[in-house]
């Protein structure tokens, strides 16, 4: 009989397996315990706010002082600054990280890209207190000396170290998308007499897309969310405005400075952190689900 | 057009065509060099400023009002007791996490969203994971302003990424090592533990690095749960003389931290103070740089002892 065979440890391996699984299992939950308990949290703590205060106050009033005896709600406040900082951060991060990508891709001597490329990402692993610190002093009193009325605290400054810090985000997944484009093609375009660069725009970069494209989504996600180069560089003041020369807080700077003061649990102040939470986290899901589709997108086209 | 004009222009323009290759060329690697020396320049930066701070004293003093008395100790302190919180909790569920999702997940619905739901983690901004553990640590568990609180935020913050780093690496063994386990009658788990895990050492521990040393640089979490106060003590000790020898009142202590204490004195007036945040960054800096260093050497080393 085949049963009289199995091995003696073999019932105890199974037990083991049985186990294991279930261990495994729960570590895969975790990941989604941490999401659920993101969302219940703001949802939950920012819930009175919204039962206090009508929606319609988020969009109608033109300023964010949610903090003063006559308060007002206008969340275009924080926004536009956030959306002027990851402007001014993309303006950087985009094309450089795409000239970098195309460059390391198709031009660089290997070697050379293999010793560069780990190189890069060091910029990403910089704490970003550090890029604060270098932003506020280092840059800014380097910028006033071409534009002497630069405030102390200004958007241009702290978005454009952003924008160093994610070049390589744009790069490495831009290089790795630009990579795996078939060699055929390129050799087919070369055969027809196009140039390096000539291939690399005309044929490797529309093939590498949607690599690019989640790649820059990507950045946009990182600069929105983006908290201490802002918080230390682009000033704590919430303000209606698009010019990077001036200051302004953005979503993130705001939560910082309620936090730095004494926060008592459910005060206004307490739940409007949770609101411009809410408000971070909706944008940036957005923005990550769009990359993560992208990507995939690539990885199946390749 | 005359034969030997058509040849004339296009040889012309297949000469514009390399010089214009030529020119990008250059132009690609004064970038990636101008790009690379922002950092050195940062890196310059903070060691002009901040290096004749660094001495035995600023090691082993608390933070003070008087800049030039001033040090970390409290900071680096409380850094390593939160990375000891982080790392116990990051690092076995994460690998347990990558390891259930590559080797055993069933591709179904759940998975996919998991799969998604990882993906977001991994670009939620790091302030939310301090929102979440204000509510949810610090007020709902009432663990208060502590390590604990703040160790778990970090904790879930790089979760991801110490998944990512073992469902890789175990994705990139070949298929026949797990086939072979089975032939000879290994379970799955016999399979993971004795094969797949050992090969897949050298990819996970650069993971585990990455994540730590992330972990160690970030501030916003730390500042959305009250971290930042005037801290001029220790934690309580872990081991005692008398039993029960062990205690776990450190947990529930409050804490500084190296960029904590670095943001504290970044937003001070005063050229002194900052000079004690040139110094702390440069902690900040030396410890992050070297700990992304290991982990390419190690990522090198695995790749080329690994051949299949």
């Amino acid at each position: 009989m085949a049963s009289a065979f199995v091995a003696p440890g073999r019932r105890l391996d199974k037990g083991v397996e049985a186990l294991m699984v279930w261990i495994l299992r729960i570590g895969g939950w975790a990941s989604v315990l941490v999401t659920f308990g993101i969302i219940v949290t703001l949802v939950t703590e920012s819930a009175p706010f919204f039962a206090k205060v009508p929606l319609i106050r988020l969009v109608k009033d033109t300023m964010w002082t949610p903090l003063f005896s006559e308060p007002q709600y206008g969340i275009g406040a924080l926004l536009a600054g956030t959306m002027v900082t990851t402007l001014v951060a993309l303006s950087v991060a985009v094309p450089l990280g795409t000239i970098l990508a195309i460059y390391l891709s198709e031009f660089a001597p290997s070697r050379f890209r293999e010793l560069v490329k780990p190189m890069l990402e060091l910029l990403s692993a910089v704490p970003t207190v550090v890029y604060g610190y270098f932003a506020l002093l280092a840059l800014t009193p380097l910028l006033q000396k071409i534009y002497p009325d630069l405030p102390q605290f200004s958007m241009l400054s702290a978005g454009l170290i952003m924008g160093i810090m994610i070049v390589p985000y744009v790069t490495s997944l831009g290089e790795d998308s630009m990579r795996s484009v078939p060699m055929l093609l390129r050799e087919g375009a070369y055969a027809l007499g196009d140039g390096k660069l000539g291939v690399a725009v005309r044929v490797v970069f529309p093939g590498a897309f949607s690599g690019l494209a989640a790649a820059y989504v990507l950045a946009i996600s990182r600069a929105v969310g983006e908290t201490m180069i802002v918080a230390i560089a682009a000033g704590l003041q919430p303000r209606m405005t698009i010019n990077p020369l001036e200051s302004a807080a953005t979503v993130t700077a705001f939560i910082v400075q309620v936090s730095l003061g004494d926060l008592p649990h459910g005060s206004i102040g307490y739940q409007s952190i949770f609101v411009a939470g809410a408000m971070l986290f909706l944008l940036t899901l957005g923005f990550n689900l769009a990359g993560h589709g992208l990507r995939k997108k690539f990885h199946r086209a390749s | 057009m005359l034969p030997e004009k058509r040849a004339h222009e296009l040889e012309r323009r297949a000469h514009r065509r390399r010089s214009i290759d030529r020119w990008f060329g250059r132009l690609g690697m004064v970038l990636t060099l101008t790009t690379l020396g922002i950092l050195a320049v940062l890196l310059l930066n903070l060691a002009v400023n901040g290096l004749s701070r660094i001495d035995w004293h600023f090691l082993t003093s608390f933070p003070s009002r008087r800049a030039a008395e001033a040090g970390i100790l409290s900071a680096w302190v409380g850094t390593l007791l939160l990375m000891i919180v982080t790392a116990s909790v990051a690092i076995p569920f994460g690998i347990a996490a990558g390891i259930y999702l590559e080797e055993y997940a069933p591709k179904n619905r759940w998975t996919d969203f998991i799969e998604i739901n990882i993906a977001n983690l991994a670009g939620v901004p790091s302030i939310l994971y301090g929102l979440m553990a204000l509510g949810l640590f610090v007020y709902s568990f009432r663990f208060g302003q502590s390590i604990l609180s703040g160790g778990l935020a970090l904790a879930c913050l790089v979760l991801p990424i110490v998944i990512v780093a073992t469902r890789e690496s175990l994705r990139s063994i070949p298929a026949m090592i797990r086939e072979a386990a089975f032939a000879l009658g290994a379970t799955r788990w016999q399979a993971v533990w004795h094969h797949l895990l050992p090969y897949s050492t050298g990819g996970i521990a650069t993971g585990v690095i990455l994540a730590m040393s992330r972990a160690i640089g970030e501030s916003a979490p730390l500042i959305t749960i009250g971290a930042l106060t005037f801290i001029a003590f220790l934690p309580p000790p872990a081991l005692h003389s008398t039993p029960p020898f062990v205690s776990f009142e450190w947990l529930f202590s409050p804490y500084s931290a190296l960029p904590i204490q670095m943001f504290n004195w970044v937003s001070r007036p005063g050229e002194e103070f900052q000079a004690n945040a040139a110094a702390a960054g440069l902690v900040l800096m030396v410890i992050t740089l070297s700990m992304n260093g290991a982990a390419i050497l190690i990522r090198r080393r695995a790749q080329r002892n690994i051949t299949w």
